[in-house]
C-alpha cells in the first residue's frame, strides 16, 4: 500500500509539472503574442512593460522564464497585479482556497449521499417505476447548464418567494467557518444543492447500472446461498464492489467539478472563492490573477486525484498490487 | 417492463429530437440568420439593431407579453429576445456540433494512432491526453481562450480573428480530445489482439490495411457514439464559456451570452436569462437521450445490460 | 431406506420469455439420503444446475416458474418463506458453485467470507469466527491457513479458491451440499485433488453431497449414485455401479462411449452422440426428447415415456425392450465406421 502511494505521488507530481508547462506556454509562448504586454494588462506604459520583462525574464532563455515564473508564483509569492497596482496575488488565492473547498466537499458529500441512496433504491425496486425515472432525472442534471440553475435558484430564493417560503435564505456571499458551522452551511447550502443536483442523478444511474450487473455475477449468488439477507447482499456485495467503479468516476468528476462547474458556481452565488477570482480577473485580463487560479486550482485537483487513487486502493485489493 | 418502458422513451426521444429541435431552434435560427433581419411591427428591422422605433428603453415589453413579437420581451437595448435566442442558438448548435465534430475526428485519429501503433508512440500520445485530462477543462479553456481572444492568432498562413466563432470551435474541440481519445485507444488495443486482426496480419496485410479494413470499422460506431454526447457537452461548455465572457464575443450572441446579458436583468426581466437556459437544457437532453439511443443500437451488449 | 434428507417431487422450472414457455426442469423426482453422494449428470442446458438452484430458491428471475415439492427433512423448502429459507441456505444446504474465480467478492479477504457465513447463522465473535476460519482452512489443505486467512481472493490460485469456497461451504456444517461443476474450471491435476479433498471431507463431515457434472469420469470417482438429466427429465437413474456397468438408455451409451477406455486398444475415434440438444423452448414435449438424436428411434418413442424401475433401484425412461438392451448397446458402443 506504502508503495502503490509513493507511485501515485511520484505520477502526481509529473502531472503538475506538465500542467505547469503547459500553462507556461500557452501564457508566454504562443507564437505572435507579446507575453509582457499580456501580463501588464491593457494600455500598459511602456515602463511597466520594461519592468514585466525583466522580472520575468522575457530576453531570457526560454526555461529561465519558465523558472522565474514558478518562484514568482510558489517560491517568493511576490506576483503583484498590474491592473490592480500593487496587489499581491498568491495572499488573495489564499484567502479564496477555503471558500472553494468548503463549496466542492459539500456539495460532492450531498450528491454522493444522495446518489447513493437513489442508486441502491431503484436497484432494490428494479422493473417498477423508480427505474425509469433514474434515467431521466440523470439525463436531465448532466444537462442543465450550471450557472443557468443558479441564477434561476437566486431568482426563486432571493427574489420571487424571498418574502414567503425562502424568507430564511440569506443574503448571497460566504461566511467563514469560524463564525459558526451554521451560518457557514445556511450560506452554502443553496450552492452545494444547484451543483448536486447536476450530478446524483447521473452517478445514481451509473451505480444502478454496476449493481444491476453485479447481481448477476457469480459472488452475490454465492452470497445468497450462504443465507445471507437480502440487504446485507445489496449492501456489503453489490454496493461495495460497484463503489469501486464510482470512486474512479468521481475522481475524474472532481477536477472538472473545480475548474468548471463549481467556478460558475461561485460565479452566481458571489462566493468569493478561486472561481470567482478567475471570473472577476478575466473581467479585466488581469493575467497574473489567472495565472495563479489556475495553477493553485490544477495544483488541488492533482490532489483530489491523488487522494481518489488511494481511495480506490483501498476498496480495491487488486489494484494495490499493481 | 419496466426497462420496455426506458427503451420505449428512449426511441421517442430519439425520433422525435430532430423534430422538435427543428421546430424550436435549428431551423428557426437558421433563417432568421439568412435573412438577417426581423419583422417588427410591419417593418424589417435587423436583428441585432437596438430597436429604437416607438420602444423607447422605459416601455421595453417585458415576458411573457402571449403576443407573436416580443414573446419573451426585450433585453435592455430593446432587442428581442426572442430572435436573439434563435438567432443565438444558431451559434451554440453550430459550435457544439462543430467542436464534437472535431474534437471526435482528433480523438478518433489520437485514439488509433496510439492504440495500433503502441510503444513509443502510445507512451508519448497517452501521456499527453493524460496531462490535458489532469488540467481541469475549464481552466484550461480559459487560459487558450484569455491569450487567443483579445488578440487574433495566427498559426502559418491561417489568421484566426480574436471575434471569430472558429476559435471556441477550436478550443472546445481541442480541451475534450481526451475524453473520448482514452476509451478508443483501449478498443483499438484490444482490438489489435483478437483473433481477425490477428488472421488479417498473419496473412500479410500492410498496416495501412488493417487500420482501413479492420480497425476503423470496428471502433466507428464507438466515435458515432461520441458525437451526440460531446455535443450536448460541448454546447453546455460552450454557454459555459461565453457566460464567462470568453466565448462567443459581443456583438454575436450565443444562449451563453444571453444568460450572462439577462444576469443583470435577472429580478426584472427574467425570461431573458430564464429562456436561452431552458433551450440549452431540452436541447441537451434530447442530444443526450440520443446518444443513449444510438448506444443501444450500435452496442446490444449495453442494451442487455441496462434492461436488466 | 432410512427417512430422505432431500426429497424432490415432480419439480418443473420454467421460464416465461418474449418468445414463449421455455421448460428447463420437466418434472423431475428423486432424493437424497442422508451422507449419500450423488452425482446430476447431463449436458449443458439439461436443467441440471437449474434444478438444484431452484430448490434453493436462488432463481433472481421474476419471470421464473417453480411447481411441485422439494422436502427437506420434511419440510418443504418451496413453500417456504424467505426467512426460513434463509436459515437453511448455508446452515443446513451449502453450495459450490463451478467458477471459483468469480465466486468470491473480489473485495473482502478469504477469512472474511468465511466469518460471514458463520456469523450469518451462529451468535459468535468475529474473533472466534475468524479463528474457526483459520482451522477450515487448515482442513481443506491451504498452506499457512493462519496468514492465508488475510489473503484476498486474486492472492490465490484457481485450485487454492476453490478450497476456501469449499471451507465456506462447510463451515456451518451442512447436511446437505450441492457442488455445481466444482472442478469444471480447473486444471486437470488440480481437478482430482479438489476431488478428493471433497470425498475426504464427506467421510468426515458426513455431510450428502449432490453432485452436478457434466463429466461422466467424476461421477464414477465421487458418487454413490447416479442420475442422468436429459432435456429437463431423468433419463436414468440408479446405483453407481450400476449405471456405470450397465447403462439402460441409449442417452448413457452415447455419454459412455464419450469417454476414452483406458484399458484394451487405443480406439481411432471416440464416439460423439450425433446432433444437437434439444431447445427447451421447443414447446413439443410430448415425446422423448432424445428421439432426435437417438439411432433406434420408433414410433413408440411418442407420447413421452415413463420412467421405468427394470432392475430394483435402477430407473430409465426408455421403450426400447429391456431384453434387447444389451445387444443394442453393443451395437451403440462400437458403431461409427471410422476409416482405417
Amino acid at each position: 500500500m506504502w508503495r502503490f502511494a509513493g507511485k501515485r505521488a511520484l505520477a502526481a507530481l509529473l502531472v503538475l509539472f506538465a500542467i505547469s508547462v503547459l500553462v507556461f506556454l500557452i501564457f508566454f509562448a504562443t507564437p505572435g503574442i507579446d507575453p509582457a504586454a499580456r501580463i501588464a494588462g491593457r494600455n500598459a506604459s511602456q515602463e511597466t512593460l520594461t519592468q514585466v520583462r525583466a522580472s520575468f525574464g522575457f530576453d531570457r532563455p526560454i526555461w529561465v522564464q519558465y523558472g522565474l515564473m514558478m518562484q514568482h508564483l510558489f517560491i517568493n509569492r511576490d506576483l503583484t497585479s498590474f491592473v490592480n497596482r500593487g496587489s499581491q496575488v498568491i495572499p488573495q488565492v489564499m484567502q479564496a482556497i477555503p471558500v472553494t473547498l468548503s463549496l466542492v466537499f459539500g456539495a460532492a458529500l450531498i450528491w454522493v449521499v444522495l446518489a447513493l441512496i437513489m442508486g441502491v433504491a431503484a436497484t432494490a425496486a428494479r422493473g417498477t417505476v423508480i427505474d425509469p425515472l433514474i434515467l431521466v432525472i440523470g439525463v436531465i442534471g448532466v444537462s442543465l447548464p450550471v450557472f443557468w440553475l443558479g441564477e434561476v435558484v437566486n431568482l426563486v430564493t432571493q427574489s420571487r418567494l424571498h418574502d414567503t417560503v425562502f424568507a430564511w435564505v440569506p443574503q448571497l456571499g460566504y461566511v467563514p467557518l469560524t463564525d459558526g458551522v451554521g451560518p457557514w452551511a445556511l450560506h452554502l447550502l443553496f450552492p452545494w444543492l444547484t451543483l448536486a443536483v447536476l450530478y446524483a442523478g447521473i452517478y445514481a444511474r451509473v451505480l444502478r447500472s454496476e449493481m444491476v450487473a453485479s447481481m448477476n455475477e457469480d459472488y452475490v449468488r454465492m452470497a445468497r446461498a450462504k443465507g445471507i439477507g437480502e440487504t446485507r447482499v445489496l449492501i456489503r456485495h453489490s454496493l461495495r464492489t460497484s463503489m469501486i467503479s464510482i470512486v474512479s468516476l468521481f475522481g475524474l468528476d472532481f477536477g472538472a467539478l473545480i475548474g468548471g462547474a463549481a467556478l460558475l458556481t461561485e460565479v452566481v452565488f458571489g462566493l468569493q472563492g478561486v472561481g470567482k477570482l478567475t471570473y472577476d480577473s478575466l473581467q479585466n485580463f488581469d493575467l497574473p490573477v489567472i495565472l495563479a487560479c489556475v495553477l493553485y486550482a490544477s495544483f488541488f485537483v492533482v490532489l483530489a486525484n491523488f487522494i481518489v487513487d488511494l481511495l480506490y486502493a483501498w476498496l480495491d485489493p487488486r489494484v494495490r498490487h499493481v | 417492463m419496466g426497462s420496455l418502458v426506458v427503451l420505449i422513451i428512449i426511441v421517442l426521444a430519439c425520433i422525435a429530437a430532430p423534430l422538435y429541435e427543428s421546430s424550436i431552434a435549428h431551423t428557426d435560427a437558421f433563417t432568421s440568420n439568412v435573412a438577417g433581419t426581423i419583422t417588427i411591427n410591419g417593418q424589417t428591422v435587423p436583428v441585432l439593431e437596438p430597436s429604437t422605433e416607438g420602444l423607447g428603453l422605459g416601455v421595453n415589453p417585458i415576458a411573457p407579453t402571449w403576443t407573436a413579437q416580443y414573446f419573451l420581451g426585450s433585453d435592455n437595448q430593446g432587442r428581442d429576445v426572442a430572435s436573439r435566442i434563435l438567432y443565438g442558438g444558431r451559434n451554440t448548435l453550430i459550435i457544439g456540433f462543430a467542436s464534437a465534430i472535431l474534437c471526435c475526428v482528433l480523438a478518433g485519429i489520437i485514439g488509433i494512432v496510439s492504440g495500433f501503433f503502441g510503444r513509443g508512440v502510445d507512451a508519448v500520445l497517452s501521456r499527453g491526453l493524460d496531462v490535458l485530462w489532469a488540467f481541469p477543462v475549464y481552466l484550461l479553456a480559459i487560459c487558450l481562450s484569455v491569450v487567443l481572444i483579445s488578440s487574433s492568432l495566427t498559426i502559418g498562413p491561417v489568421t484566426l480573428s480574436s471575434a471569430s466563432i472558429l476559435l471556441p470551435i477550436v478550443i472546445i474541440g481541442i480541451v475534450y480530445v481526451p475524453y473520448v481519445a482514452r476509451p478508443i485507444r483501449g478498443q483499438v488495443m484490444s482490438l489489435r489482439e483478437r483473433e481477425f486482426v490477428q488472421a488479417a496480419v498473419g496473412a500479410g496485410a500492410p498496416d495501412m490495411r488493417l487500420l482501413r479494413r479492420e480497425i476503423l470499422p470496428n471502433v466507428l460506431p464507438t466515435i458515432i457514439v461520441f458525437l451526440p454526447l460531446m455535443a450536448a457537452i460541448n454546447m453546455l461548455t460552450e454557454a459555459a464559456l461565453s457566460f464567462l465572457s470568453i466565448g462567443v464575443q459581443p456583438p454575436d450572441s450565443s444562449w451563453g451570452t444571453i444568460v450572462n446579458d439577462g444576469v443583470g436583468l435577472l429580478y426584472t426581466r427574467p425570461w431573458v436569462a430564464i429562456a436561452p437556459g431552458i433551450l440549452l437544457a431540452i436541447t441537451a437532453v434530447t442530444l443526450n437521450l440520443l446518444g443513449d439511443g444510438v448506444r443501444d443500437a450500435l452496442d446490444p451488449k449495453a442494451r442487455l445490460r441496462g434492461a436488466a | 431406506m432410512s427417512e430422505p434428507l432431500l426429497d424432490v417431487r415432480d419439480l418443473r422450472v420454467s421460464f416465461r420469455t418474449r418468445t414463449g414457455v421455455v421448460t428447463a426442469v420437466d418434472g423431475i423426482s428423486f432424493t437424497v439420503g442422508p451422507g449419500d453422494v450423488v452425482g446430476l449428470v447431463g449436458e449443458s442446458g439439461s436443467g441440471k444446475s437449474v434444478s438444484m438452484l431452484s430448490v434453493l430458491g436462488l432463481i433472481d428471475n421474476p419471470n421464473c416458474v417453480i411447481e411441485g415439492q422439494a422436502l427437506f427433512k420434511g419440510r418443504d423448502l418451496l413453500t417456504m418463506s424467505d426467512d426460513e429459507l434463509r436459515a437453511v441456505r448455508g446452515q443446513e444446504i451449502a453450495m459450490i458453485f463451478q467458477d471459483p474465480m468469480t465466486a468470491l467478492t473480489p473485495v473482502y479477504t478469504a477469512g472474511w467470507h468465511i466469518s460471514e457465513q458463520i456469523r450469518a447463522h451462529e451468535k459468535v465473535s468475529k474473533k472466534a469466527a475468524l479463528a474457526r476460519a483459520v482451522q477450515l482452512l487448515d482442513a481443506v489443505g491451504i498452506p499457512n491457513a493462519a496468514d492465508r486467512v488475510n489473503s484476498y481472493p486474486h492472492e490465490f490460485s484457481g485450485g487454492m479458491r476453490q478450497r476456501v469456497v469449499i471451507a465456506m461451504a462447510l463451515s456451518c456444517n451442512p447436511s446437505l451440499l450441492i457442488a455445481d461443476e466444482p472442478t469444471t474450471a480447473l486444471d486437470v491435476t488440480i481437478q482430482a485433488q479438489i476431488l478428493e479433498l471433497l470425498k475426504s471431507l464427506q467421510s468426515e463431515f458426513g455431510s450428502s453431497i449432490v453432485l452436478i457434472t457434466h463429466d461422466m469420469g467424476v461421477v464414477s470417482q465421487m458418487s454413490d449414485r447416479v442420475m442422468v438429466m436429459y432435456g429437463g427429465r431423468l433419463a436414468e437413474a440408479g446405483p453407481r455401479r450400476e449405471v456405470m456397468r450397465n447403462p439402460l438408455h441409449p442417452y448413457t451409451w452415447g455419454l459412455m462411449a464419450s469417454i476414452p477406455p483406458t484399458d484394451g486398444t487405443r480406439v481411432a475415434r471416440l464416439a460423439a452422440i450425433p446432433g444437437a440438444p434439444i431447445s427447451p423452448g421447443d414447446p413439443d414435449r410430448d415425446h422423448c426428447l432424445f428421439s432426435a438424436r437417438c439411432r433406434f428411434v420408433s414410433d413408440a418413442c411418442r407420447p413421452q415415456p415413463e420412467l421405468v424401475e427394470h432392475i430394483p433401484g435402477h430407473f430409465d425412461s426408455c421403450v426400447l425392450p429391456f431384453a434387447d438392451r444389451v445387444e443394442l448397446r453393443r451395437q451403440a458402443m462400437t458403431p461409427l465406421e471410422v476409416a482405417p
